[in-house]
């Protein structure tokens, strides 16, 4: 007997074998080792310039259709299988980190608990957070919700006549709409993390939490670029691409009035904020200007230092399949001359804290690895999902912002469950999509054919005469089986499958013919 | 009713009633490595790190020596070594921004991770170590400790403003998964083990405040 | 024992001969197996869709017709899966929880309960592809998921290994879902089929002339892809290698 099936596979075997570039030129070797640090691709992959797809098509709160926006993405091979591929290849890396520690499950376990408890005593750890970060000298501002973050933040440039920021990345602002409104009071925001940047450039959303721009090929890039920073549009060369990034951003950072990043975890005993980066530009974002303000959101609080290896040895692992990122930050105290602020923020969370079935999910450390591992995400996209956050913990926490705008959402998953396996704080997604699509059924948020077709389905499946008579006519079989299982009719299954060919006969017919009917 | 009293009364009206006690968390050392220094040095290599081997004999800064004798401009702000840019004349983290090569020292290393640890106190104005284009790091293989569960319980994380973990120098795969050294920050970071020189050290306004 | 055959909805109208071979597999092992007539569905398809309160008429007529036998078997890892995890929208009686507490999948049954220690019956010689689906490994537990850290297992290799002659092939990706995801693959059809044509190619690029899998359902929607793009491929469910199936 060959190989088992099932066991850690050649991490080197590929899918799509046609991507893998001939040569590597762009490797940065050490020791003979091919480096694939931060989030480097373990194999030199390559792409044919193709037009970018682009995300879902938006209509107020009207629901997103991802559906639709994933076949188009779909429809961009070149597209689909880079980034098929790429984010597979995160996922491998993440497997192998996992296996070279022993106790990977015991942390897991350990980071859902400590989340867990916290989230049950929230208001103390907040609390001791705030009290701790005072007297340390940082200035502490609670905001309701994304409005009222975007106000304080202005307010507080204002103050200082800043008329330029310097962000780092952060999920948290992105929820907020922060640079549309600073935009729209005149503030100049700068992304320094580079593949914010890009999408900023570019007016798109980021389509991942770790990896902003994962969705765009090189040549997307080189676009993007040419229009914005005057770069050779047909130079496609990522280290061209990047070394001309830094060297426009580098006069932007020196220049700018203040700084602002996000935060990873918040600790509440000693008032530390920590912020996870791989090219450090949180750390100039916070250093270079005076002021630094930094967004958290409060389910970020975790109550000791000691918490903190739990959870940075399951950050980077699970994200990026790298032991560490290049940068982890822990701010204290401003430095001497300089001024911090930070600013909490609920925005739904203290209202999804009571939610029974949907209260874990506060516990998300934004890692990306449930979209990294995800069979629709990585063939649709981010931007399919049109919304701040996609693939499988996007379609848990959307419907807390807005049910109706994201009711489609929950059915974007197949609920194969291995978001569940991956997450390094054991959040049961999967579980928490099904239960998702209940609560949108009870709260009337999926369309009335549905529900017709489903209780008509109720009724024949509970009437065993009745679902006889429907299907035992080996051809009426293919007409009436599919129909009530699935309500737009054959037409859906057989558009790009071919439809399965009806048996001469039945299981029960079979049955009853040789073994009698006896039942 | 203040945003603060709002979203903590409804943190406490919302948090469930359930019990979920806060875990113990081991330490995960059972099993250390052989050697703390050979097995950083493996981490910091495969995080994109340099690392420095000491000469067997004769001057131990001879690598950095090397490695700095062309640039234009040297920061330091370590004794054992002179830089052409005294940080100590610095006001501003811009009046670093035409560094090449800033040499500090590690308040300590992370064996696990191939970390080490820079603060204020060993930087004085954080940003050189984000604005120079290469980072030297001095580190003394008596401050290497196993893994991070033992890194947290160091007295940096309580006493200090600013403490950031170093594995290696700025990166990014962000554009199909090349991987570029220098995205935002250092290019190259160099690690040269050597043991403390005590006596000397430099004022600054940063740790005098 | 007394084994009451659950052969689920598309199994009776698509792929009867897999009921047929989970019956008489079964009664290979000495079983009276009955096959309770008015049985119709699990009730999966309408709460996957979140339409629960729609199941419970057809869950308590599970439950009535398979009161009574010392298990319930059937052929199918999501349909055992929704009747053992999910089956909530009626009263949990204590008839309710012993019917659900009994209701096996095929190969957990042989392997579980059954023991099985030889097949001489069965002899396979063909390069095939393992499929464990979503529901079976992640739900039920077939097998070691490759995103936990644990040992390797897996009862559906356990008991194809006991057929002579047969030869396995590992796909690039052997646990990536394929797309059938029930009512998915209808509401999503296009990521569906893409899921199911990459599946397929993977499995023919390793070289398998077979994928077998223990749920017919991923059979039926991974035959449909690989029929549309042309990829050669056969499909087998697993209890009919076990009871013996050449081809």
């Amino acid at each position: 007997m060959s190989n088992p099936v099932g066991q850690a596979g050649d991490r080197h075997a590929m899918l799509h074998p046609e991507l893998r570039a001939e040569h590597d030129g762009d490797a940065i070797i050490r020791n003979g080792q091919r480096l694939d640090h931060a989030e480097g691709a373990s194999t030199p992959l390559h792409s044919q310039p193709e037009k970018q797809p682009r995300g879902a098509r938006i209509h107020g709160s009207r629901p997103v259709d991802q559906a639709e926006a994933a076949a188009r993405f779909i429809a961009a091979p070149q597209h689909e299988k880079m980034h098929d591929e790429r984010l597979w290849d995160l996922r491998q890396k993440r497997d192998r980190e996992m296996h070279g520690i022993p106790e990977w499950e015991e942390l897991r376990s350990l980071a859902s608990a400590i989340k867990e408890h916290t989230l049950t005593r929230l208001d103390q750890y907040l609390e001791q957070f705030e009290a701790n970060a005072r007297s340390n000298g940082i200035t502490v501002h609670w905001a309701r919700d994304a409005a009222e973050h975007n106000r304080i933040v202005h307010g507080i440039l204002k103050d200082h006549g800043a008329k330029s920021l310097i962000k780092s990345k952060s999920m948290l602002t992105e929820e907020c709409g922060f640079r549309a409104y600073m935009a729209s009071v005149g503030i100049e925001v700068i992304e320094t993390d580079l593949g914010e940047r890009i999408q900023q450039l570019d007016n798109e959303d980021p389509s991942h939490v770790v990896v902003p721009a994962v969705h765009k090929l090189r040549t997307d890039v080189a676009e993007v670029f040419s229009k914005t920073l005057g770069t050779d549009p047909e130079n496609s060369d990522v280290h061209y691409l990047a070394e001309a990034q830094r060297d426009a951003t580098r006069p932007l950072i020196l220049a700018a009035d203040a700084g602002m990043t996000g935060c990873n975890f918040a600790v509440a005993e000693t008032g530390t904020f920590v912020v996870c980066t791989n090219e450090g530009n949180a750390d100039l974002s916070a250093n270079v200007p005076k002021l630094h303000i930094a967004s958290i959101g409060i389910e970020k609080v975790i109550p000791r230092l000691e918490h903190l290896a739990v959870f940075v040895r399951l950050l980077s692992r699970s994200a990026l399949g790298s032991p560490m990122t290049q940068y982890t930050s822990h701010f204290r105290g401003p430095r001497v001359g300089g001024e911090t602020h930070i600013v909490l923020v609920d925005n739904g969370r203290s209202e999804r804290l009571g939610l029974s079935e949907f209260w874990t999910s506060l516990k998300c450390i934004r890692c990306g690895a449930c979209m990294n591992t995800c069979p629709v995400y990585r063939r649709s996209g981010g931007l399919s999902y049109g919304a701040t956050y996609s693939g499988p913990i996007g379609l848990i926490i959307d419907p807390t912002f807005n049910a109706k705008k994201y009711s489609n959402l929950p059915f974007a998953s197949s609920l194969n469950g291995s978001c569940t396996n991956v997450c390094p704080v054991k959040i049961n997604i999967h579980e928490q999509i099904y239960a998702w699509r209940r609560e949108l059924v009870r709260r009337h948020e999926v369309p009335m054919a549905k529900k017709a077709a489903m209780k008509a389905a109720g009724e024949l499946l509970s009437h065993p005469a009745a679902y006889r008579a429907a299907i035992d006519v080996a051809d009426a079989a293919l007409a009436h089986l599919p129909r009530f299982v699935i309500y737009n009719g054959l037409n859906a299954w057989g558009k790009h499958r071919e439809v399965p060919h009806p048996p001469p006969q039945t299981f029960h017919s079979w049955h009853q013919a040789n073994r009698g009917g006896a039942s | 009713m203040s945003s603060r009293a709002d979203i903590l009364g409804a943190i406490r009206l919302n948090r469930p009633q359930l019990e979920r006690p806060l875990p113990a968390v081991p330490l995960f050392d059972g099993a250390p490595p052989p050697s703390l220094l050979a097995a950083f040095k493996d981490s910091v290599q495969g995080m994109g790190g340099l690392f420095l081997d000491p000469p067997a004999s004769g001057d131990p800064f001879a690598p950095v020596r090397l490695k700095i004798a062309d640039a234009k401009v040297v920061c330091s702000t370590v004794p054992e070594i002179g830089g052409n840019r005294n940080i100590a004349d610095v006001r501003a983290p811009q009046d670093l921004a035409d560094v090449d090569f800033a040499i500090v020292r590690a308040s300590f290393a992370v064996a696990e991770t191939g970390s080490v640890l820079l603060s204020e106190a060993n930087l004085f104005i954080n940003a050189v170590a984000y604005l120079a284009q290469h980072l030297i790091v001095l580190l003394d293989p008596a401050d290497i400790v196993v893994n991070l569960h033992h890194a947290y319980r160091r007295p940096e994380f309580r006493d200090r403003r600013y403490a950031a973990f170093h594995t290696g120098p700025s990166a990014t795969a962000d554009i199909e998964g090349v991987l570029i050294h220098g995205a935002q920050g250092v290019r190259s970071l160099s690690v040269l083990p050597v043991a403390h020189v005590t006596g000397r050290s430099i004022q600054s306004p940063e740790t005098t405040a | 024992m007394r084994i009451g055959l659950f052969v689920p909805c598309y199994i009776d109208a698509f792929f009867p001969a897999v009921g047929i071979a989970t019956l008489e597999l079964l009664e290979r092992f000495g079983h009276e197996v009955v096959y309770p007539r008015d049985q119709t569905c699990c009730g999966q398809p309408m709460a996957n869709s979140g339409f629960n309160a729609e199941c419970a008429a057809t869950e308590a007529l599970f439950v009535r017709n398979f009161s009574g036998f010392d298990y319930i078997v059937a052929p199918s890892g999501s349909c055992v899966h929704h009747v053992r995890d999910n089956f909530d929208a009626i009263e949990q009686t204590p008839q309710v929880t012993e019917v659900r507490k009994r209701t096996y999948e095929i190969v957990e049954f042989l392997h579980d309960i059954q023991k099985v220690e030889a097949l001489p019956w069965a002899r396979f010689p063909h390069r095939v592809g393992l499929h464990n689906s979503c529901g079976t490994l992640r739900g039920l537990r077939h097998a070691t998921a490759s995103e936990l850290h644990e040992p390797f297992f897996s009862k559906p290799l356990d008991l194809l290994s006991k057929v002579a002659d047969i030869e396995f092939v590992t796909p690039a990706r052997p646990d990536e879902c394929c797309g059938f995801g029930g009512t998915f693959s209808v509401f999503e059809e296009v990521v569906s089929t893409k899921m199911g044509y990459d599946k397929v190619s993977d499995h023919a690029s390793a070289g398998a002339e077979y994928i077998v899998s223990a749920d017919t359902s991923c059979l039926m929607h991974q035959k449909g892809c690989a029929e549309r793009i042309g990829v050669h491929m056969k499909f087998i469910h697993i209890a009919q290698i076990l009871n013996g199936a050449s081809s």
